[in-house]
Formats: C-alpha cells, structure tokens, sequence
C-alpha cells in the first residue's frame, strides 16, 4: 500500500521536475532546494518579524491599531514587511509539505535516514504552532475565529482547569498580558523550530541551508512583487459580542479548522494523533532492507580523508591510527549511518582496476559488491559488446538507466572510481563509456551525481586522468520515469562513437595529469600498486 | 544564461507565489450560516462537597500521628453540577458535569456553542449543586432577541449564585 502511494508520488514528482529542470537547470532548480528554501524562508519571517516588533504595541487596545497604523499609515516599508512576514510563512509551509512528500516519493526517508524524517516531526508541530500564534497577535476577526477554535480544540484535551475559551467571550476577560504572552511564545517556539531545524540537519553531510544566490534572489523579488500586489491586511477589529462568522482563511496555516465544525474537537486531536504517528513510524513500514555497510582495508588505507569527505551521510569519519603503516588517520566507518551507496569506493585512490594484484583490493570496499566484483562485471558486461560503437554504460540503480540491457548497474554512479572508464577505455573493452546516473537535481544518494561530474571534469579527486579521451565519455543523467530517453541518447552516443577511428591509449599518464600526493606515493612505495 | 530564460524562472516563481498569496485568505470561510447567532453556556462552579464534615472520635485522633492530629476531617471530593439549557421551550443541553482534579475536589466546567438561527428566544437555564435530586438551586429564564452573527453568552456567577445573559 505504502509503496503504492510512493509509486505513484514519485510518478507525479519525476513529470514536474524534468521541466522545472530545464527551465532552471540542475543547480537552480527549486524542487532540489526545498531545504534551502524552508531555511530561506524562515529568514525572511525571522527579519521581517524583527521589523515588525518595532511597530508592534502589545496592549489590548492598541494591538490592532499598531498593526493598522503598519499597514495603512508605513505600507510602502513595515506593510511590505509585514506581507513578506505573511506569504515567507505560507512559503514555508509550502516548502515543507513539498520537501516531505518528495523525500517520501523517493524513498528518502528509512534506513539511516529515519533520523532526518523523524526529526522533522516536531518541525511540522513548530512551524504551525508558529503561525498560529502569529494570527492571534493582529487582533482582528480572523484572530478571534483563530483564539476561539484553537482555546475550544485545547481544551478538549484534559489538562486545563478551566476552558480557555472562555477568555474570549467578553472584552472583559482579556487583558494586555495576555498579548505579552502571546508575543513571547511568538518568539519563543519560532526560536525552538530554529533549533530543531539544526537537529534535523545534523546527520547529513554538507547541507543545502542556503540556496544559491540567484535563486535566492528571484525569490526575494518575487516576494516582494506579490506583497507589494496583495499586501496582506487585517480582517477588521475584534468584536467579542459578534461571532467571527466569514473570515478569510489561511489555508495553508489554518485548514483542518474548519474540521471543528464538521467532526467534533475529540475527533481532531485524533486524526492529528493518528497523523503524527503515521509519520513518525513510517521509516520502519516497512524498515529498508539493508545491504552490508563499507569496510575499510587499514593495509591499503593511507588516511588521505577523500572518503570520508565525499561521504554524502556523515558515515565515515577519521580517526587515529591503529595499525604500524606510517600514516597519521585512518577512514572509520559507522556502520548505522551507512547506506552502502559505495560513493567513498569510487572516492579512494587505491580503488584502481589496473591493479593487478591476485585478489583486488582497495581501502574502502562494500563487503556485497566489492571493487573485484565491478571488474569482473565490467569485463563480462563489455565482452558482449560487438559491432563499431560498443558503448559501455554504468547505470545507477535509481536512475533511467537502471534497465538498460547489459549495464553494469550501480547503487550510485559515483561508485564507480574515474581509473574504472579510464581501463575500459585503455583496455580497448569498449570504445566508450556511458555513465547513466539519476536526475541531476534528484540524485538518490544526494551528492553522486555532483562528485561523479567533478571528477570526470577534474575538479575532485579522484580525477579522471587526463589521457583519456573525453569524447568517448558520455553523461546521462535521467530519472527512472525516462528510460526512454536514457536509451535514445545511448544509441546516438554509440552512433557518434562509431564515426571516431578506433585509437590505442598512450599508457603514461601525459604531464597535465594531476599529480600524485605524497600519500598517494607513499602507498605506492608500500605496494599500494602491484 | 539567457535574459529569456531568466524572466521564463522569474514568471515561474512568481506565479507559485501569487497562488500562495491567493489562498492566504481565500476562499472565503463561513463557519456559521448566514442568519445565524451563537449562544454560549459556559461557567466554571464547584459542586457542595460530596459529605459533610465529620468530627474524628478520640481513638481515631490518637490514632493520627502526631504532627497530623485534627479533630475533623473534611472530604474533598465535590458532586457533579447538574445542567440544563432551554431554548425556544425545548432543552437543548442537559449535563451532569463532574467536578475537575486527580481528586474530584476541583469545580465542574462547561463551555458549550450552539448555532440558531437569528430571532426571539424564551430562555432558560437551570442548575443543581447540592444534594437535592429534584428541582433546581438556581434558574434563570428570560426572553432574548439574538441578531444574526451575535454571541449571546450565559454565564454564571459563583458569587453571587445566579446567571449571567450577555
């Protein structure tokens, strides 16, 4: 069933995000920023509010006046902030409820990611506590409905002596501490989401909390065309004699109130309890069925860190060394943060396929699909190549690639270590190599797609050398809603490769080839490379 | 990256955004229909306690340790507050609403909203807090006119031991 509706989702979400990725292109497309947004936006509500607080008057009288005078009187800078305070909100909830289901859609939320999944829990319970009480403070009609169905709502549950609503059935009853305490939890729990907001990216590597520049920017404009086209305004004086009877909804903060007046309050709490469980045990519906996690070879490990840097899940980390080789780290792996996607494989310079040592070996290893595993693979998968244009694909297991007819498939791209296309190319397996990894703003294992691309380009280590031709290597980086398109581009590659004479690879590297470092050397010198 | 492009993402965006805006206060809610008032009955009043006091007998003094000797003892626990709510001649709300508390010593408490529609009104609210099973310790009944939209509230004073309208 689960999978089912995360079928489908991911269905919905792969046709959008082609489009959006051509519009905006891998680095700037929003539905890959989600979490940058969230943090972007919550910036602009935190300035915004700042701003505001200097125009706000607490008092019971003057509470809806202050906020009046901000939005009639100063429109055009404290109205314009207090619409970029309203909308960034609504943003908010937006990026959030995209952010959850594209996680859920791509199955990104079990295994050791339950932390993050888990974690942004309480972030849903805080970003609406958040906005309501921020409804409360303007004190107009609209804050009244929000006073008097939350107070109802609360007190069905069996925890205050006496019903909250009943500060709101007369003028009477209400006094101005009531808007300071309002205001201290209008900071306070926003203050608190902050935090858990840090707790929730705790565990993953290089997170996205800024998104770029340019996005950024065309957001911030954006935001400030629409409040300056629709500033947000208040919805008339309180009248604690009058029932709030229409009131302008928001119903991105605000749309199971109107679920008061159909269930009972009781009913509510249920379906919010109901709601909150279903989230908070859905990485274990099933649990992820997991793969064993990396090993590390201390004999071919020379601490050189590059694992543990590309590592997209915080699993690798460096520590002392244990053994007597004359290295001051050594890689560590925490087993329950690794999801074995083999990235850190691809990242270590010992994991080389000329290697021609009886067993092959390198210092970081997935013990279910080991670096000698992808030789043999890659061998038996181009000797079936024939014809001019054999063409070599590499397929990762989430991308559109994934069933493309003789690909050595992957769990992600970036396993596959640059010297891997480099043997196949110089090894004459295959006359070129195509690497098919996942949608480049949807990469399943986040940073694959990324690290893949920069060391084929030369700008990560490790590098793909510089000898071999880049014109025999192709990138596809589709989702696994495009296999169509996956297999089109791989027969035009294979085409344009045909038309290439067949050419022998010179065997040294030529002197534009990155250098090797001292530890690299020193490895070789210990007979890193037999 | 082309201008063309550029204004293609910034329209995009800004389309995302107005529909945010849109729906930040629309459509419009109506959570009572139209020509509609709403009469609230809510009070917070304890109960008497369920027994009176009742004085210890010597043994049972000696009994008590020492630092804790007194000569009555005094059960916390309140009765139930029995309510009923006539609107237009026919009970719309009836209630024995127990006394709040780990203990059952703390006061009973209401808050109840019912929708009617706009117009005159005999009613009639009626409360029983002592011992007596028939008849009622305190009553009110008035003849009101709710507008559309009004809250009409009924309240009631613990210290002066009658309903409030308003």
């Amino acid at each position: 069933m689960i999978s089912a509706i995360r079928s489908v989702l991911r269905h919905g979400f792969e046709l959008i995000e082609r489009p959006f990725e051509r519009l905006f292109g891998p680095a700037l497309n929003p539905l890959s920023q989600l979490g940058a947004l969230g943090f972007f936006f919550f910036w602009v509500v935190a300035v915004s509010g700042i701003y505001l607080f200097i125009f706000f008057d607490t008092g019971i009288e003057r509470a809806y006046e202050s906020v009046e005078y901000i939005s009639r009187n100063h429109w055009f800078h404290a109205g314009v902030m207090r619409s970029l305070h309203r909308y960034a909100s609504d943003l908010l909830v937006v990026m959030v409820t995209v952010h959850l289901l594209r996680q859920f859609a791509y199955d990104q939320y079990r295994g050791v990611r339950w932390y993050s999944w888990f974690t942004g829990l309480p972030i849903i319970w805080l970003l609406y506590g958040s906005g309501i009480t921020g409804y409360w403070l303007v004190w107009d009609r609209l804050a009244q409905y929000v006073a008097v169905t939350t107070s109802e709502l609360l007190d069905r549950l069996p925890i205050f002596g006496e019903p909250i609503a009943r500060n709101f059935i007369s003028t009477g009853t209400l006094s101005s501490r009531f808007f300071t305490l309002m205001v201290f939890m209008h900071i306070a729990v926003p203050l608190f989401l902050l935090f858990l907001m840090w707790i929730h990216i705790l565990r993953i590597s290089r997170p996205k909390v800024n998104p770029p520049r340019a996005l950024a920017a065309m957001m911030l404009f954006a935001l400030i065309g629409v409040s300056v086209w629709k500033p947000a305004l208040s919805q008339g004086h309180v009248d604690l004699a009058k029932a709030p009877a229409e009131v302008g909804l928001d119903w991105f903060y605000l749309p199971l109130y109107p679920l008061t007046e159909i269930w009972s309050r009781g009913s509510v709490w249920a379906f919010l309890g109901a709601f909150s469980l279903m989230i908070g045990l859905m990485p274990w519906l099933p649990p992820l069925r997991r793969v064993r996690a990396a090993q590390v070879d201390l004999s071919h490990c020379n601490g050189c860190a590059r694992c543990a840097e590309d590592c997209p899940y915080e699993a690798i980390r460096m520590v002392g060394r244990t053994d007597s080789l004359p290295f001051p780290t050594q890689a560590q792996v925490n087993s329950a943060l690794c999801v074995s996607c083999g990235i850190c494989v691809g990242a270590c310079p010992s994991s080389t396929p000329f290697r021609r040592s009886e067993e092959l070996k390198t210092g970081i290893d997935l013990p279910d699909y080991d670096l000698k595993t992808l030789r043999e693979r890659t061998i038996e998968a181009a000797a079936a190549l024939s014809g001019p244009g054999r063409v070599l694909v590499f397929a990762c297991e989430h991308g559109g690639g994934r069933q493309f007819g003789g690909a050595v498939r992957l769990p992600c791209v970036a396993m596959a270590p640059p010297s891997l296309f480099d043997f196949v190319l110089s090894r004459d397996l295959a006359d070129g190599v195509v690497i098919a990894g996942c949608a480049q703003s949807a990469c399943f294992n986040r940073l694959g797609v990324e690290w893949t691309k920069e060391r084929i380009a030369g700008t990560r280590d490790p590098y793909l050398r510089a000898r071999v031709p880049r014109e025999r290597i192709a990138m596809i980086w589709a989702s696994a809603l495009e296999p169509r398109r996956v297999v089109a581009e791989i027969a035009m590659f294979a085409k344009e490769i045909a038309k290439i004479p067949r050419q022998k690879l010179r065997a040294p590297q030529t002197s534009t080839a990155p250098a090797q470092s001292g530890y690299d050397r020193a490895l070789t010198e210990i007979g890193g490379v037999r | 990256m082309s201008y063309l492009r550029i204004a293609g993402q910034f329209i995009v965006i800004l389309a995302l955004f107005v529909a945010v805006a849109a729906f930040s206060d629309w459509p419009v809610y109506r959570h009572t229909p139209r020509g509609s008032a709403v009469v609230v009955l809510t009070f917070v009043h304890g109960a008497e306690r369920k027994s009176e006091c009742r004085r210890l007998t010597t043994e049972e003094i000696q009994k008590l340790p020492p630092n804790m000797r007194r000569v009555q003892e005094c059960p916390r626990g309140r009765r139930p507050v029995y309510v009923e709510l006539d609107l237009a001649g026919k009970t719309i709300f009836q209630a024995s609403l127990p006394p709040t508390g780990i203990a059952g010593d703390g006061p009973s408490k209401v808050y109840e909203r019912f929708v009617v529609p706009a117009g005159s009104y005999d009613i009639a609210a009626r409360m029983r807090d002592t011992p007596r099973t028939d008849g009622f310790d305190h009553e009110r009944r008035a003849t009101v006119t709710l507008t559309a939209d009004q809250l009409f509230v009924i309240d009631f004073r613990t210290e002066s031991g009658e309903f409030l309208f308003r």
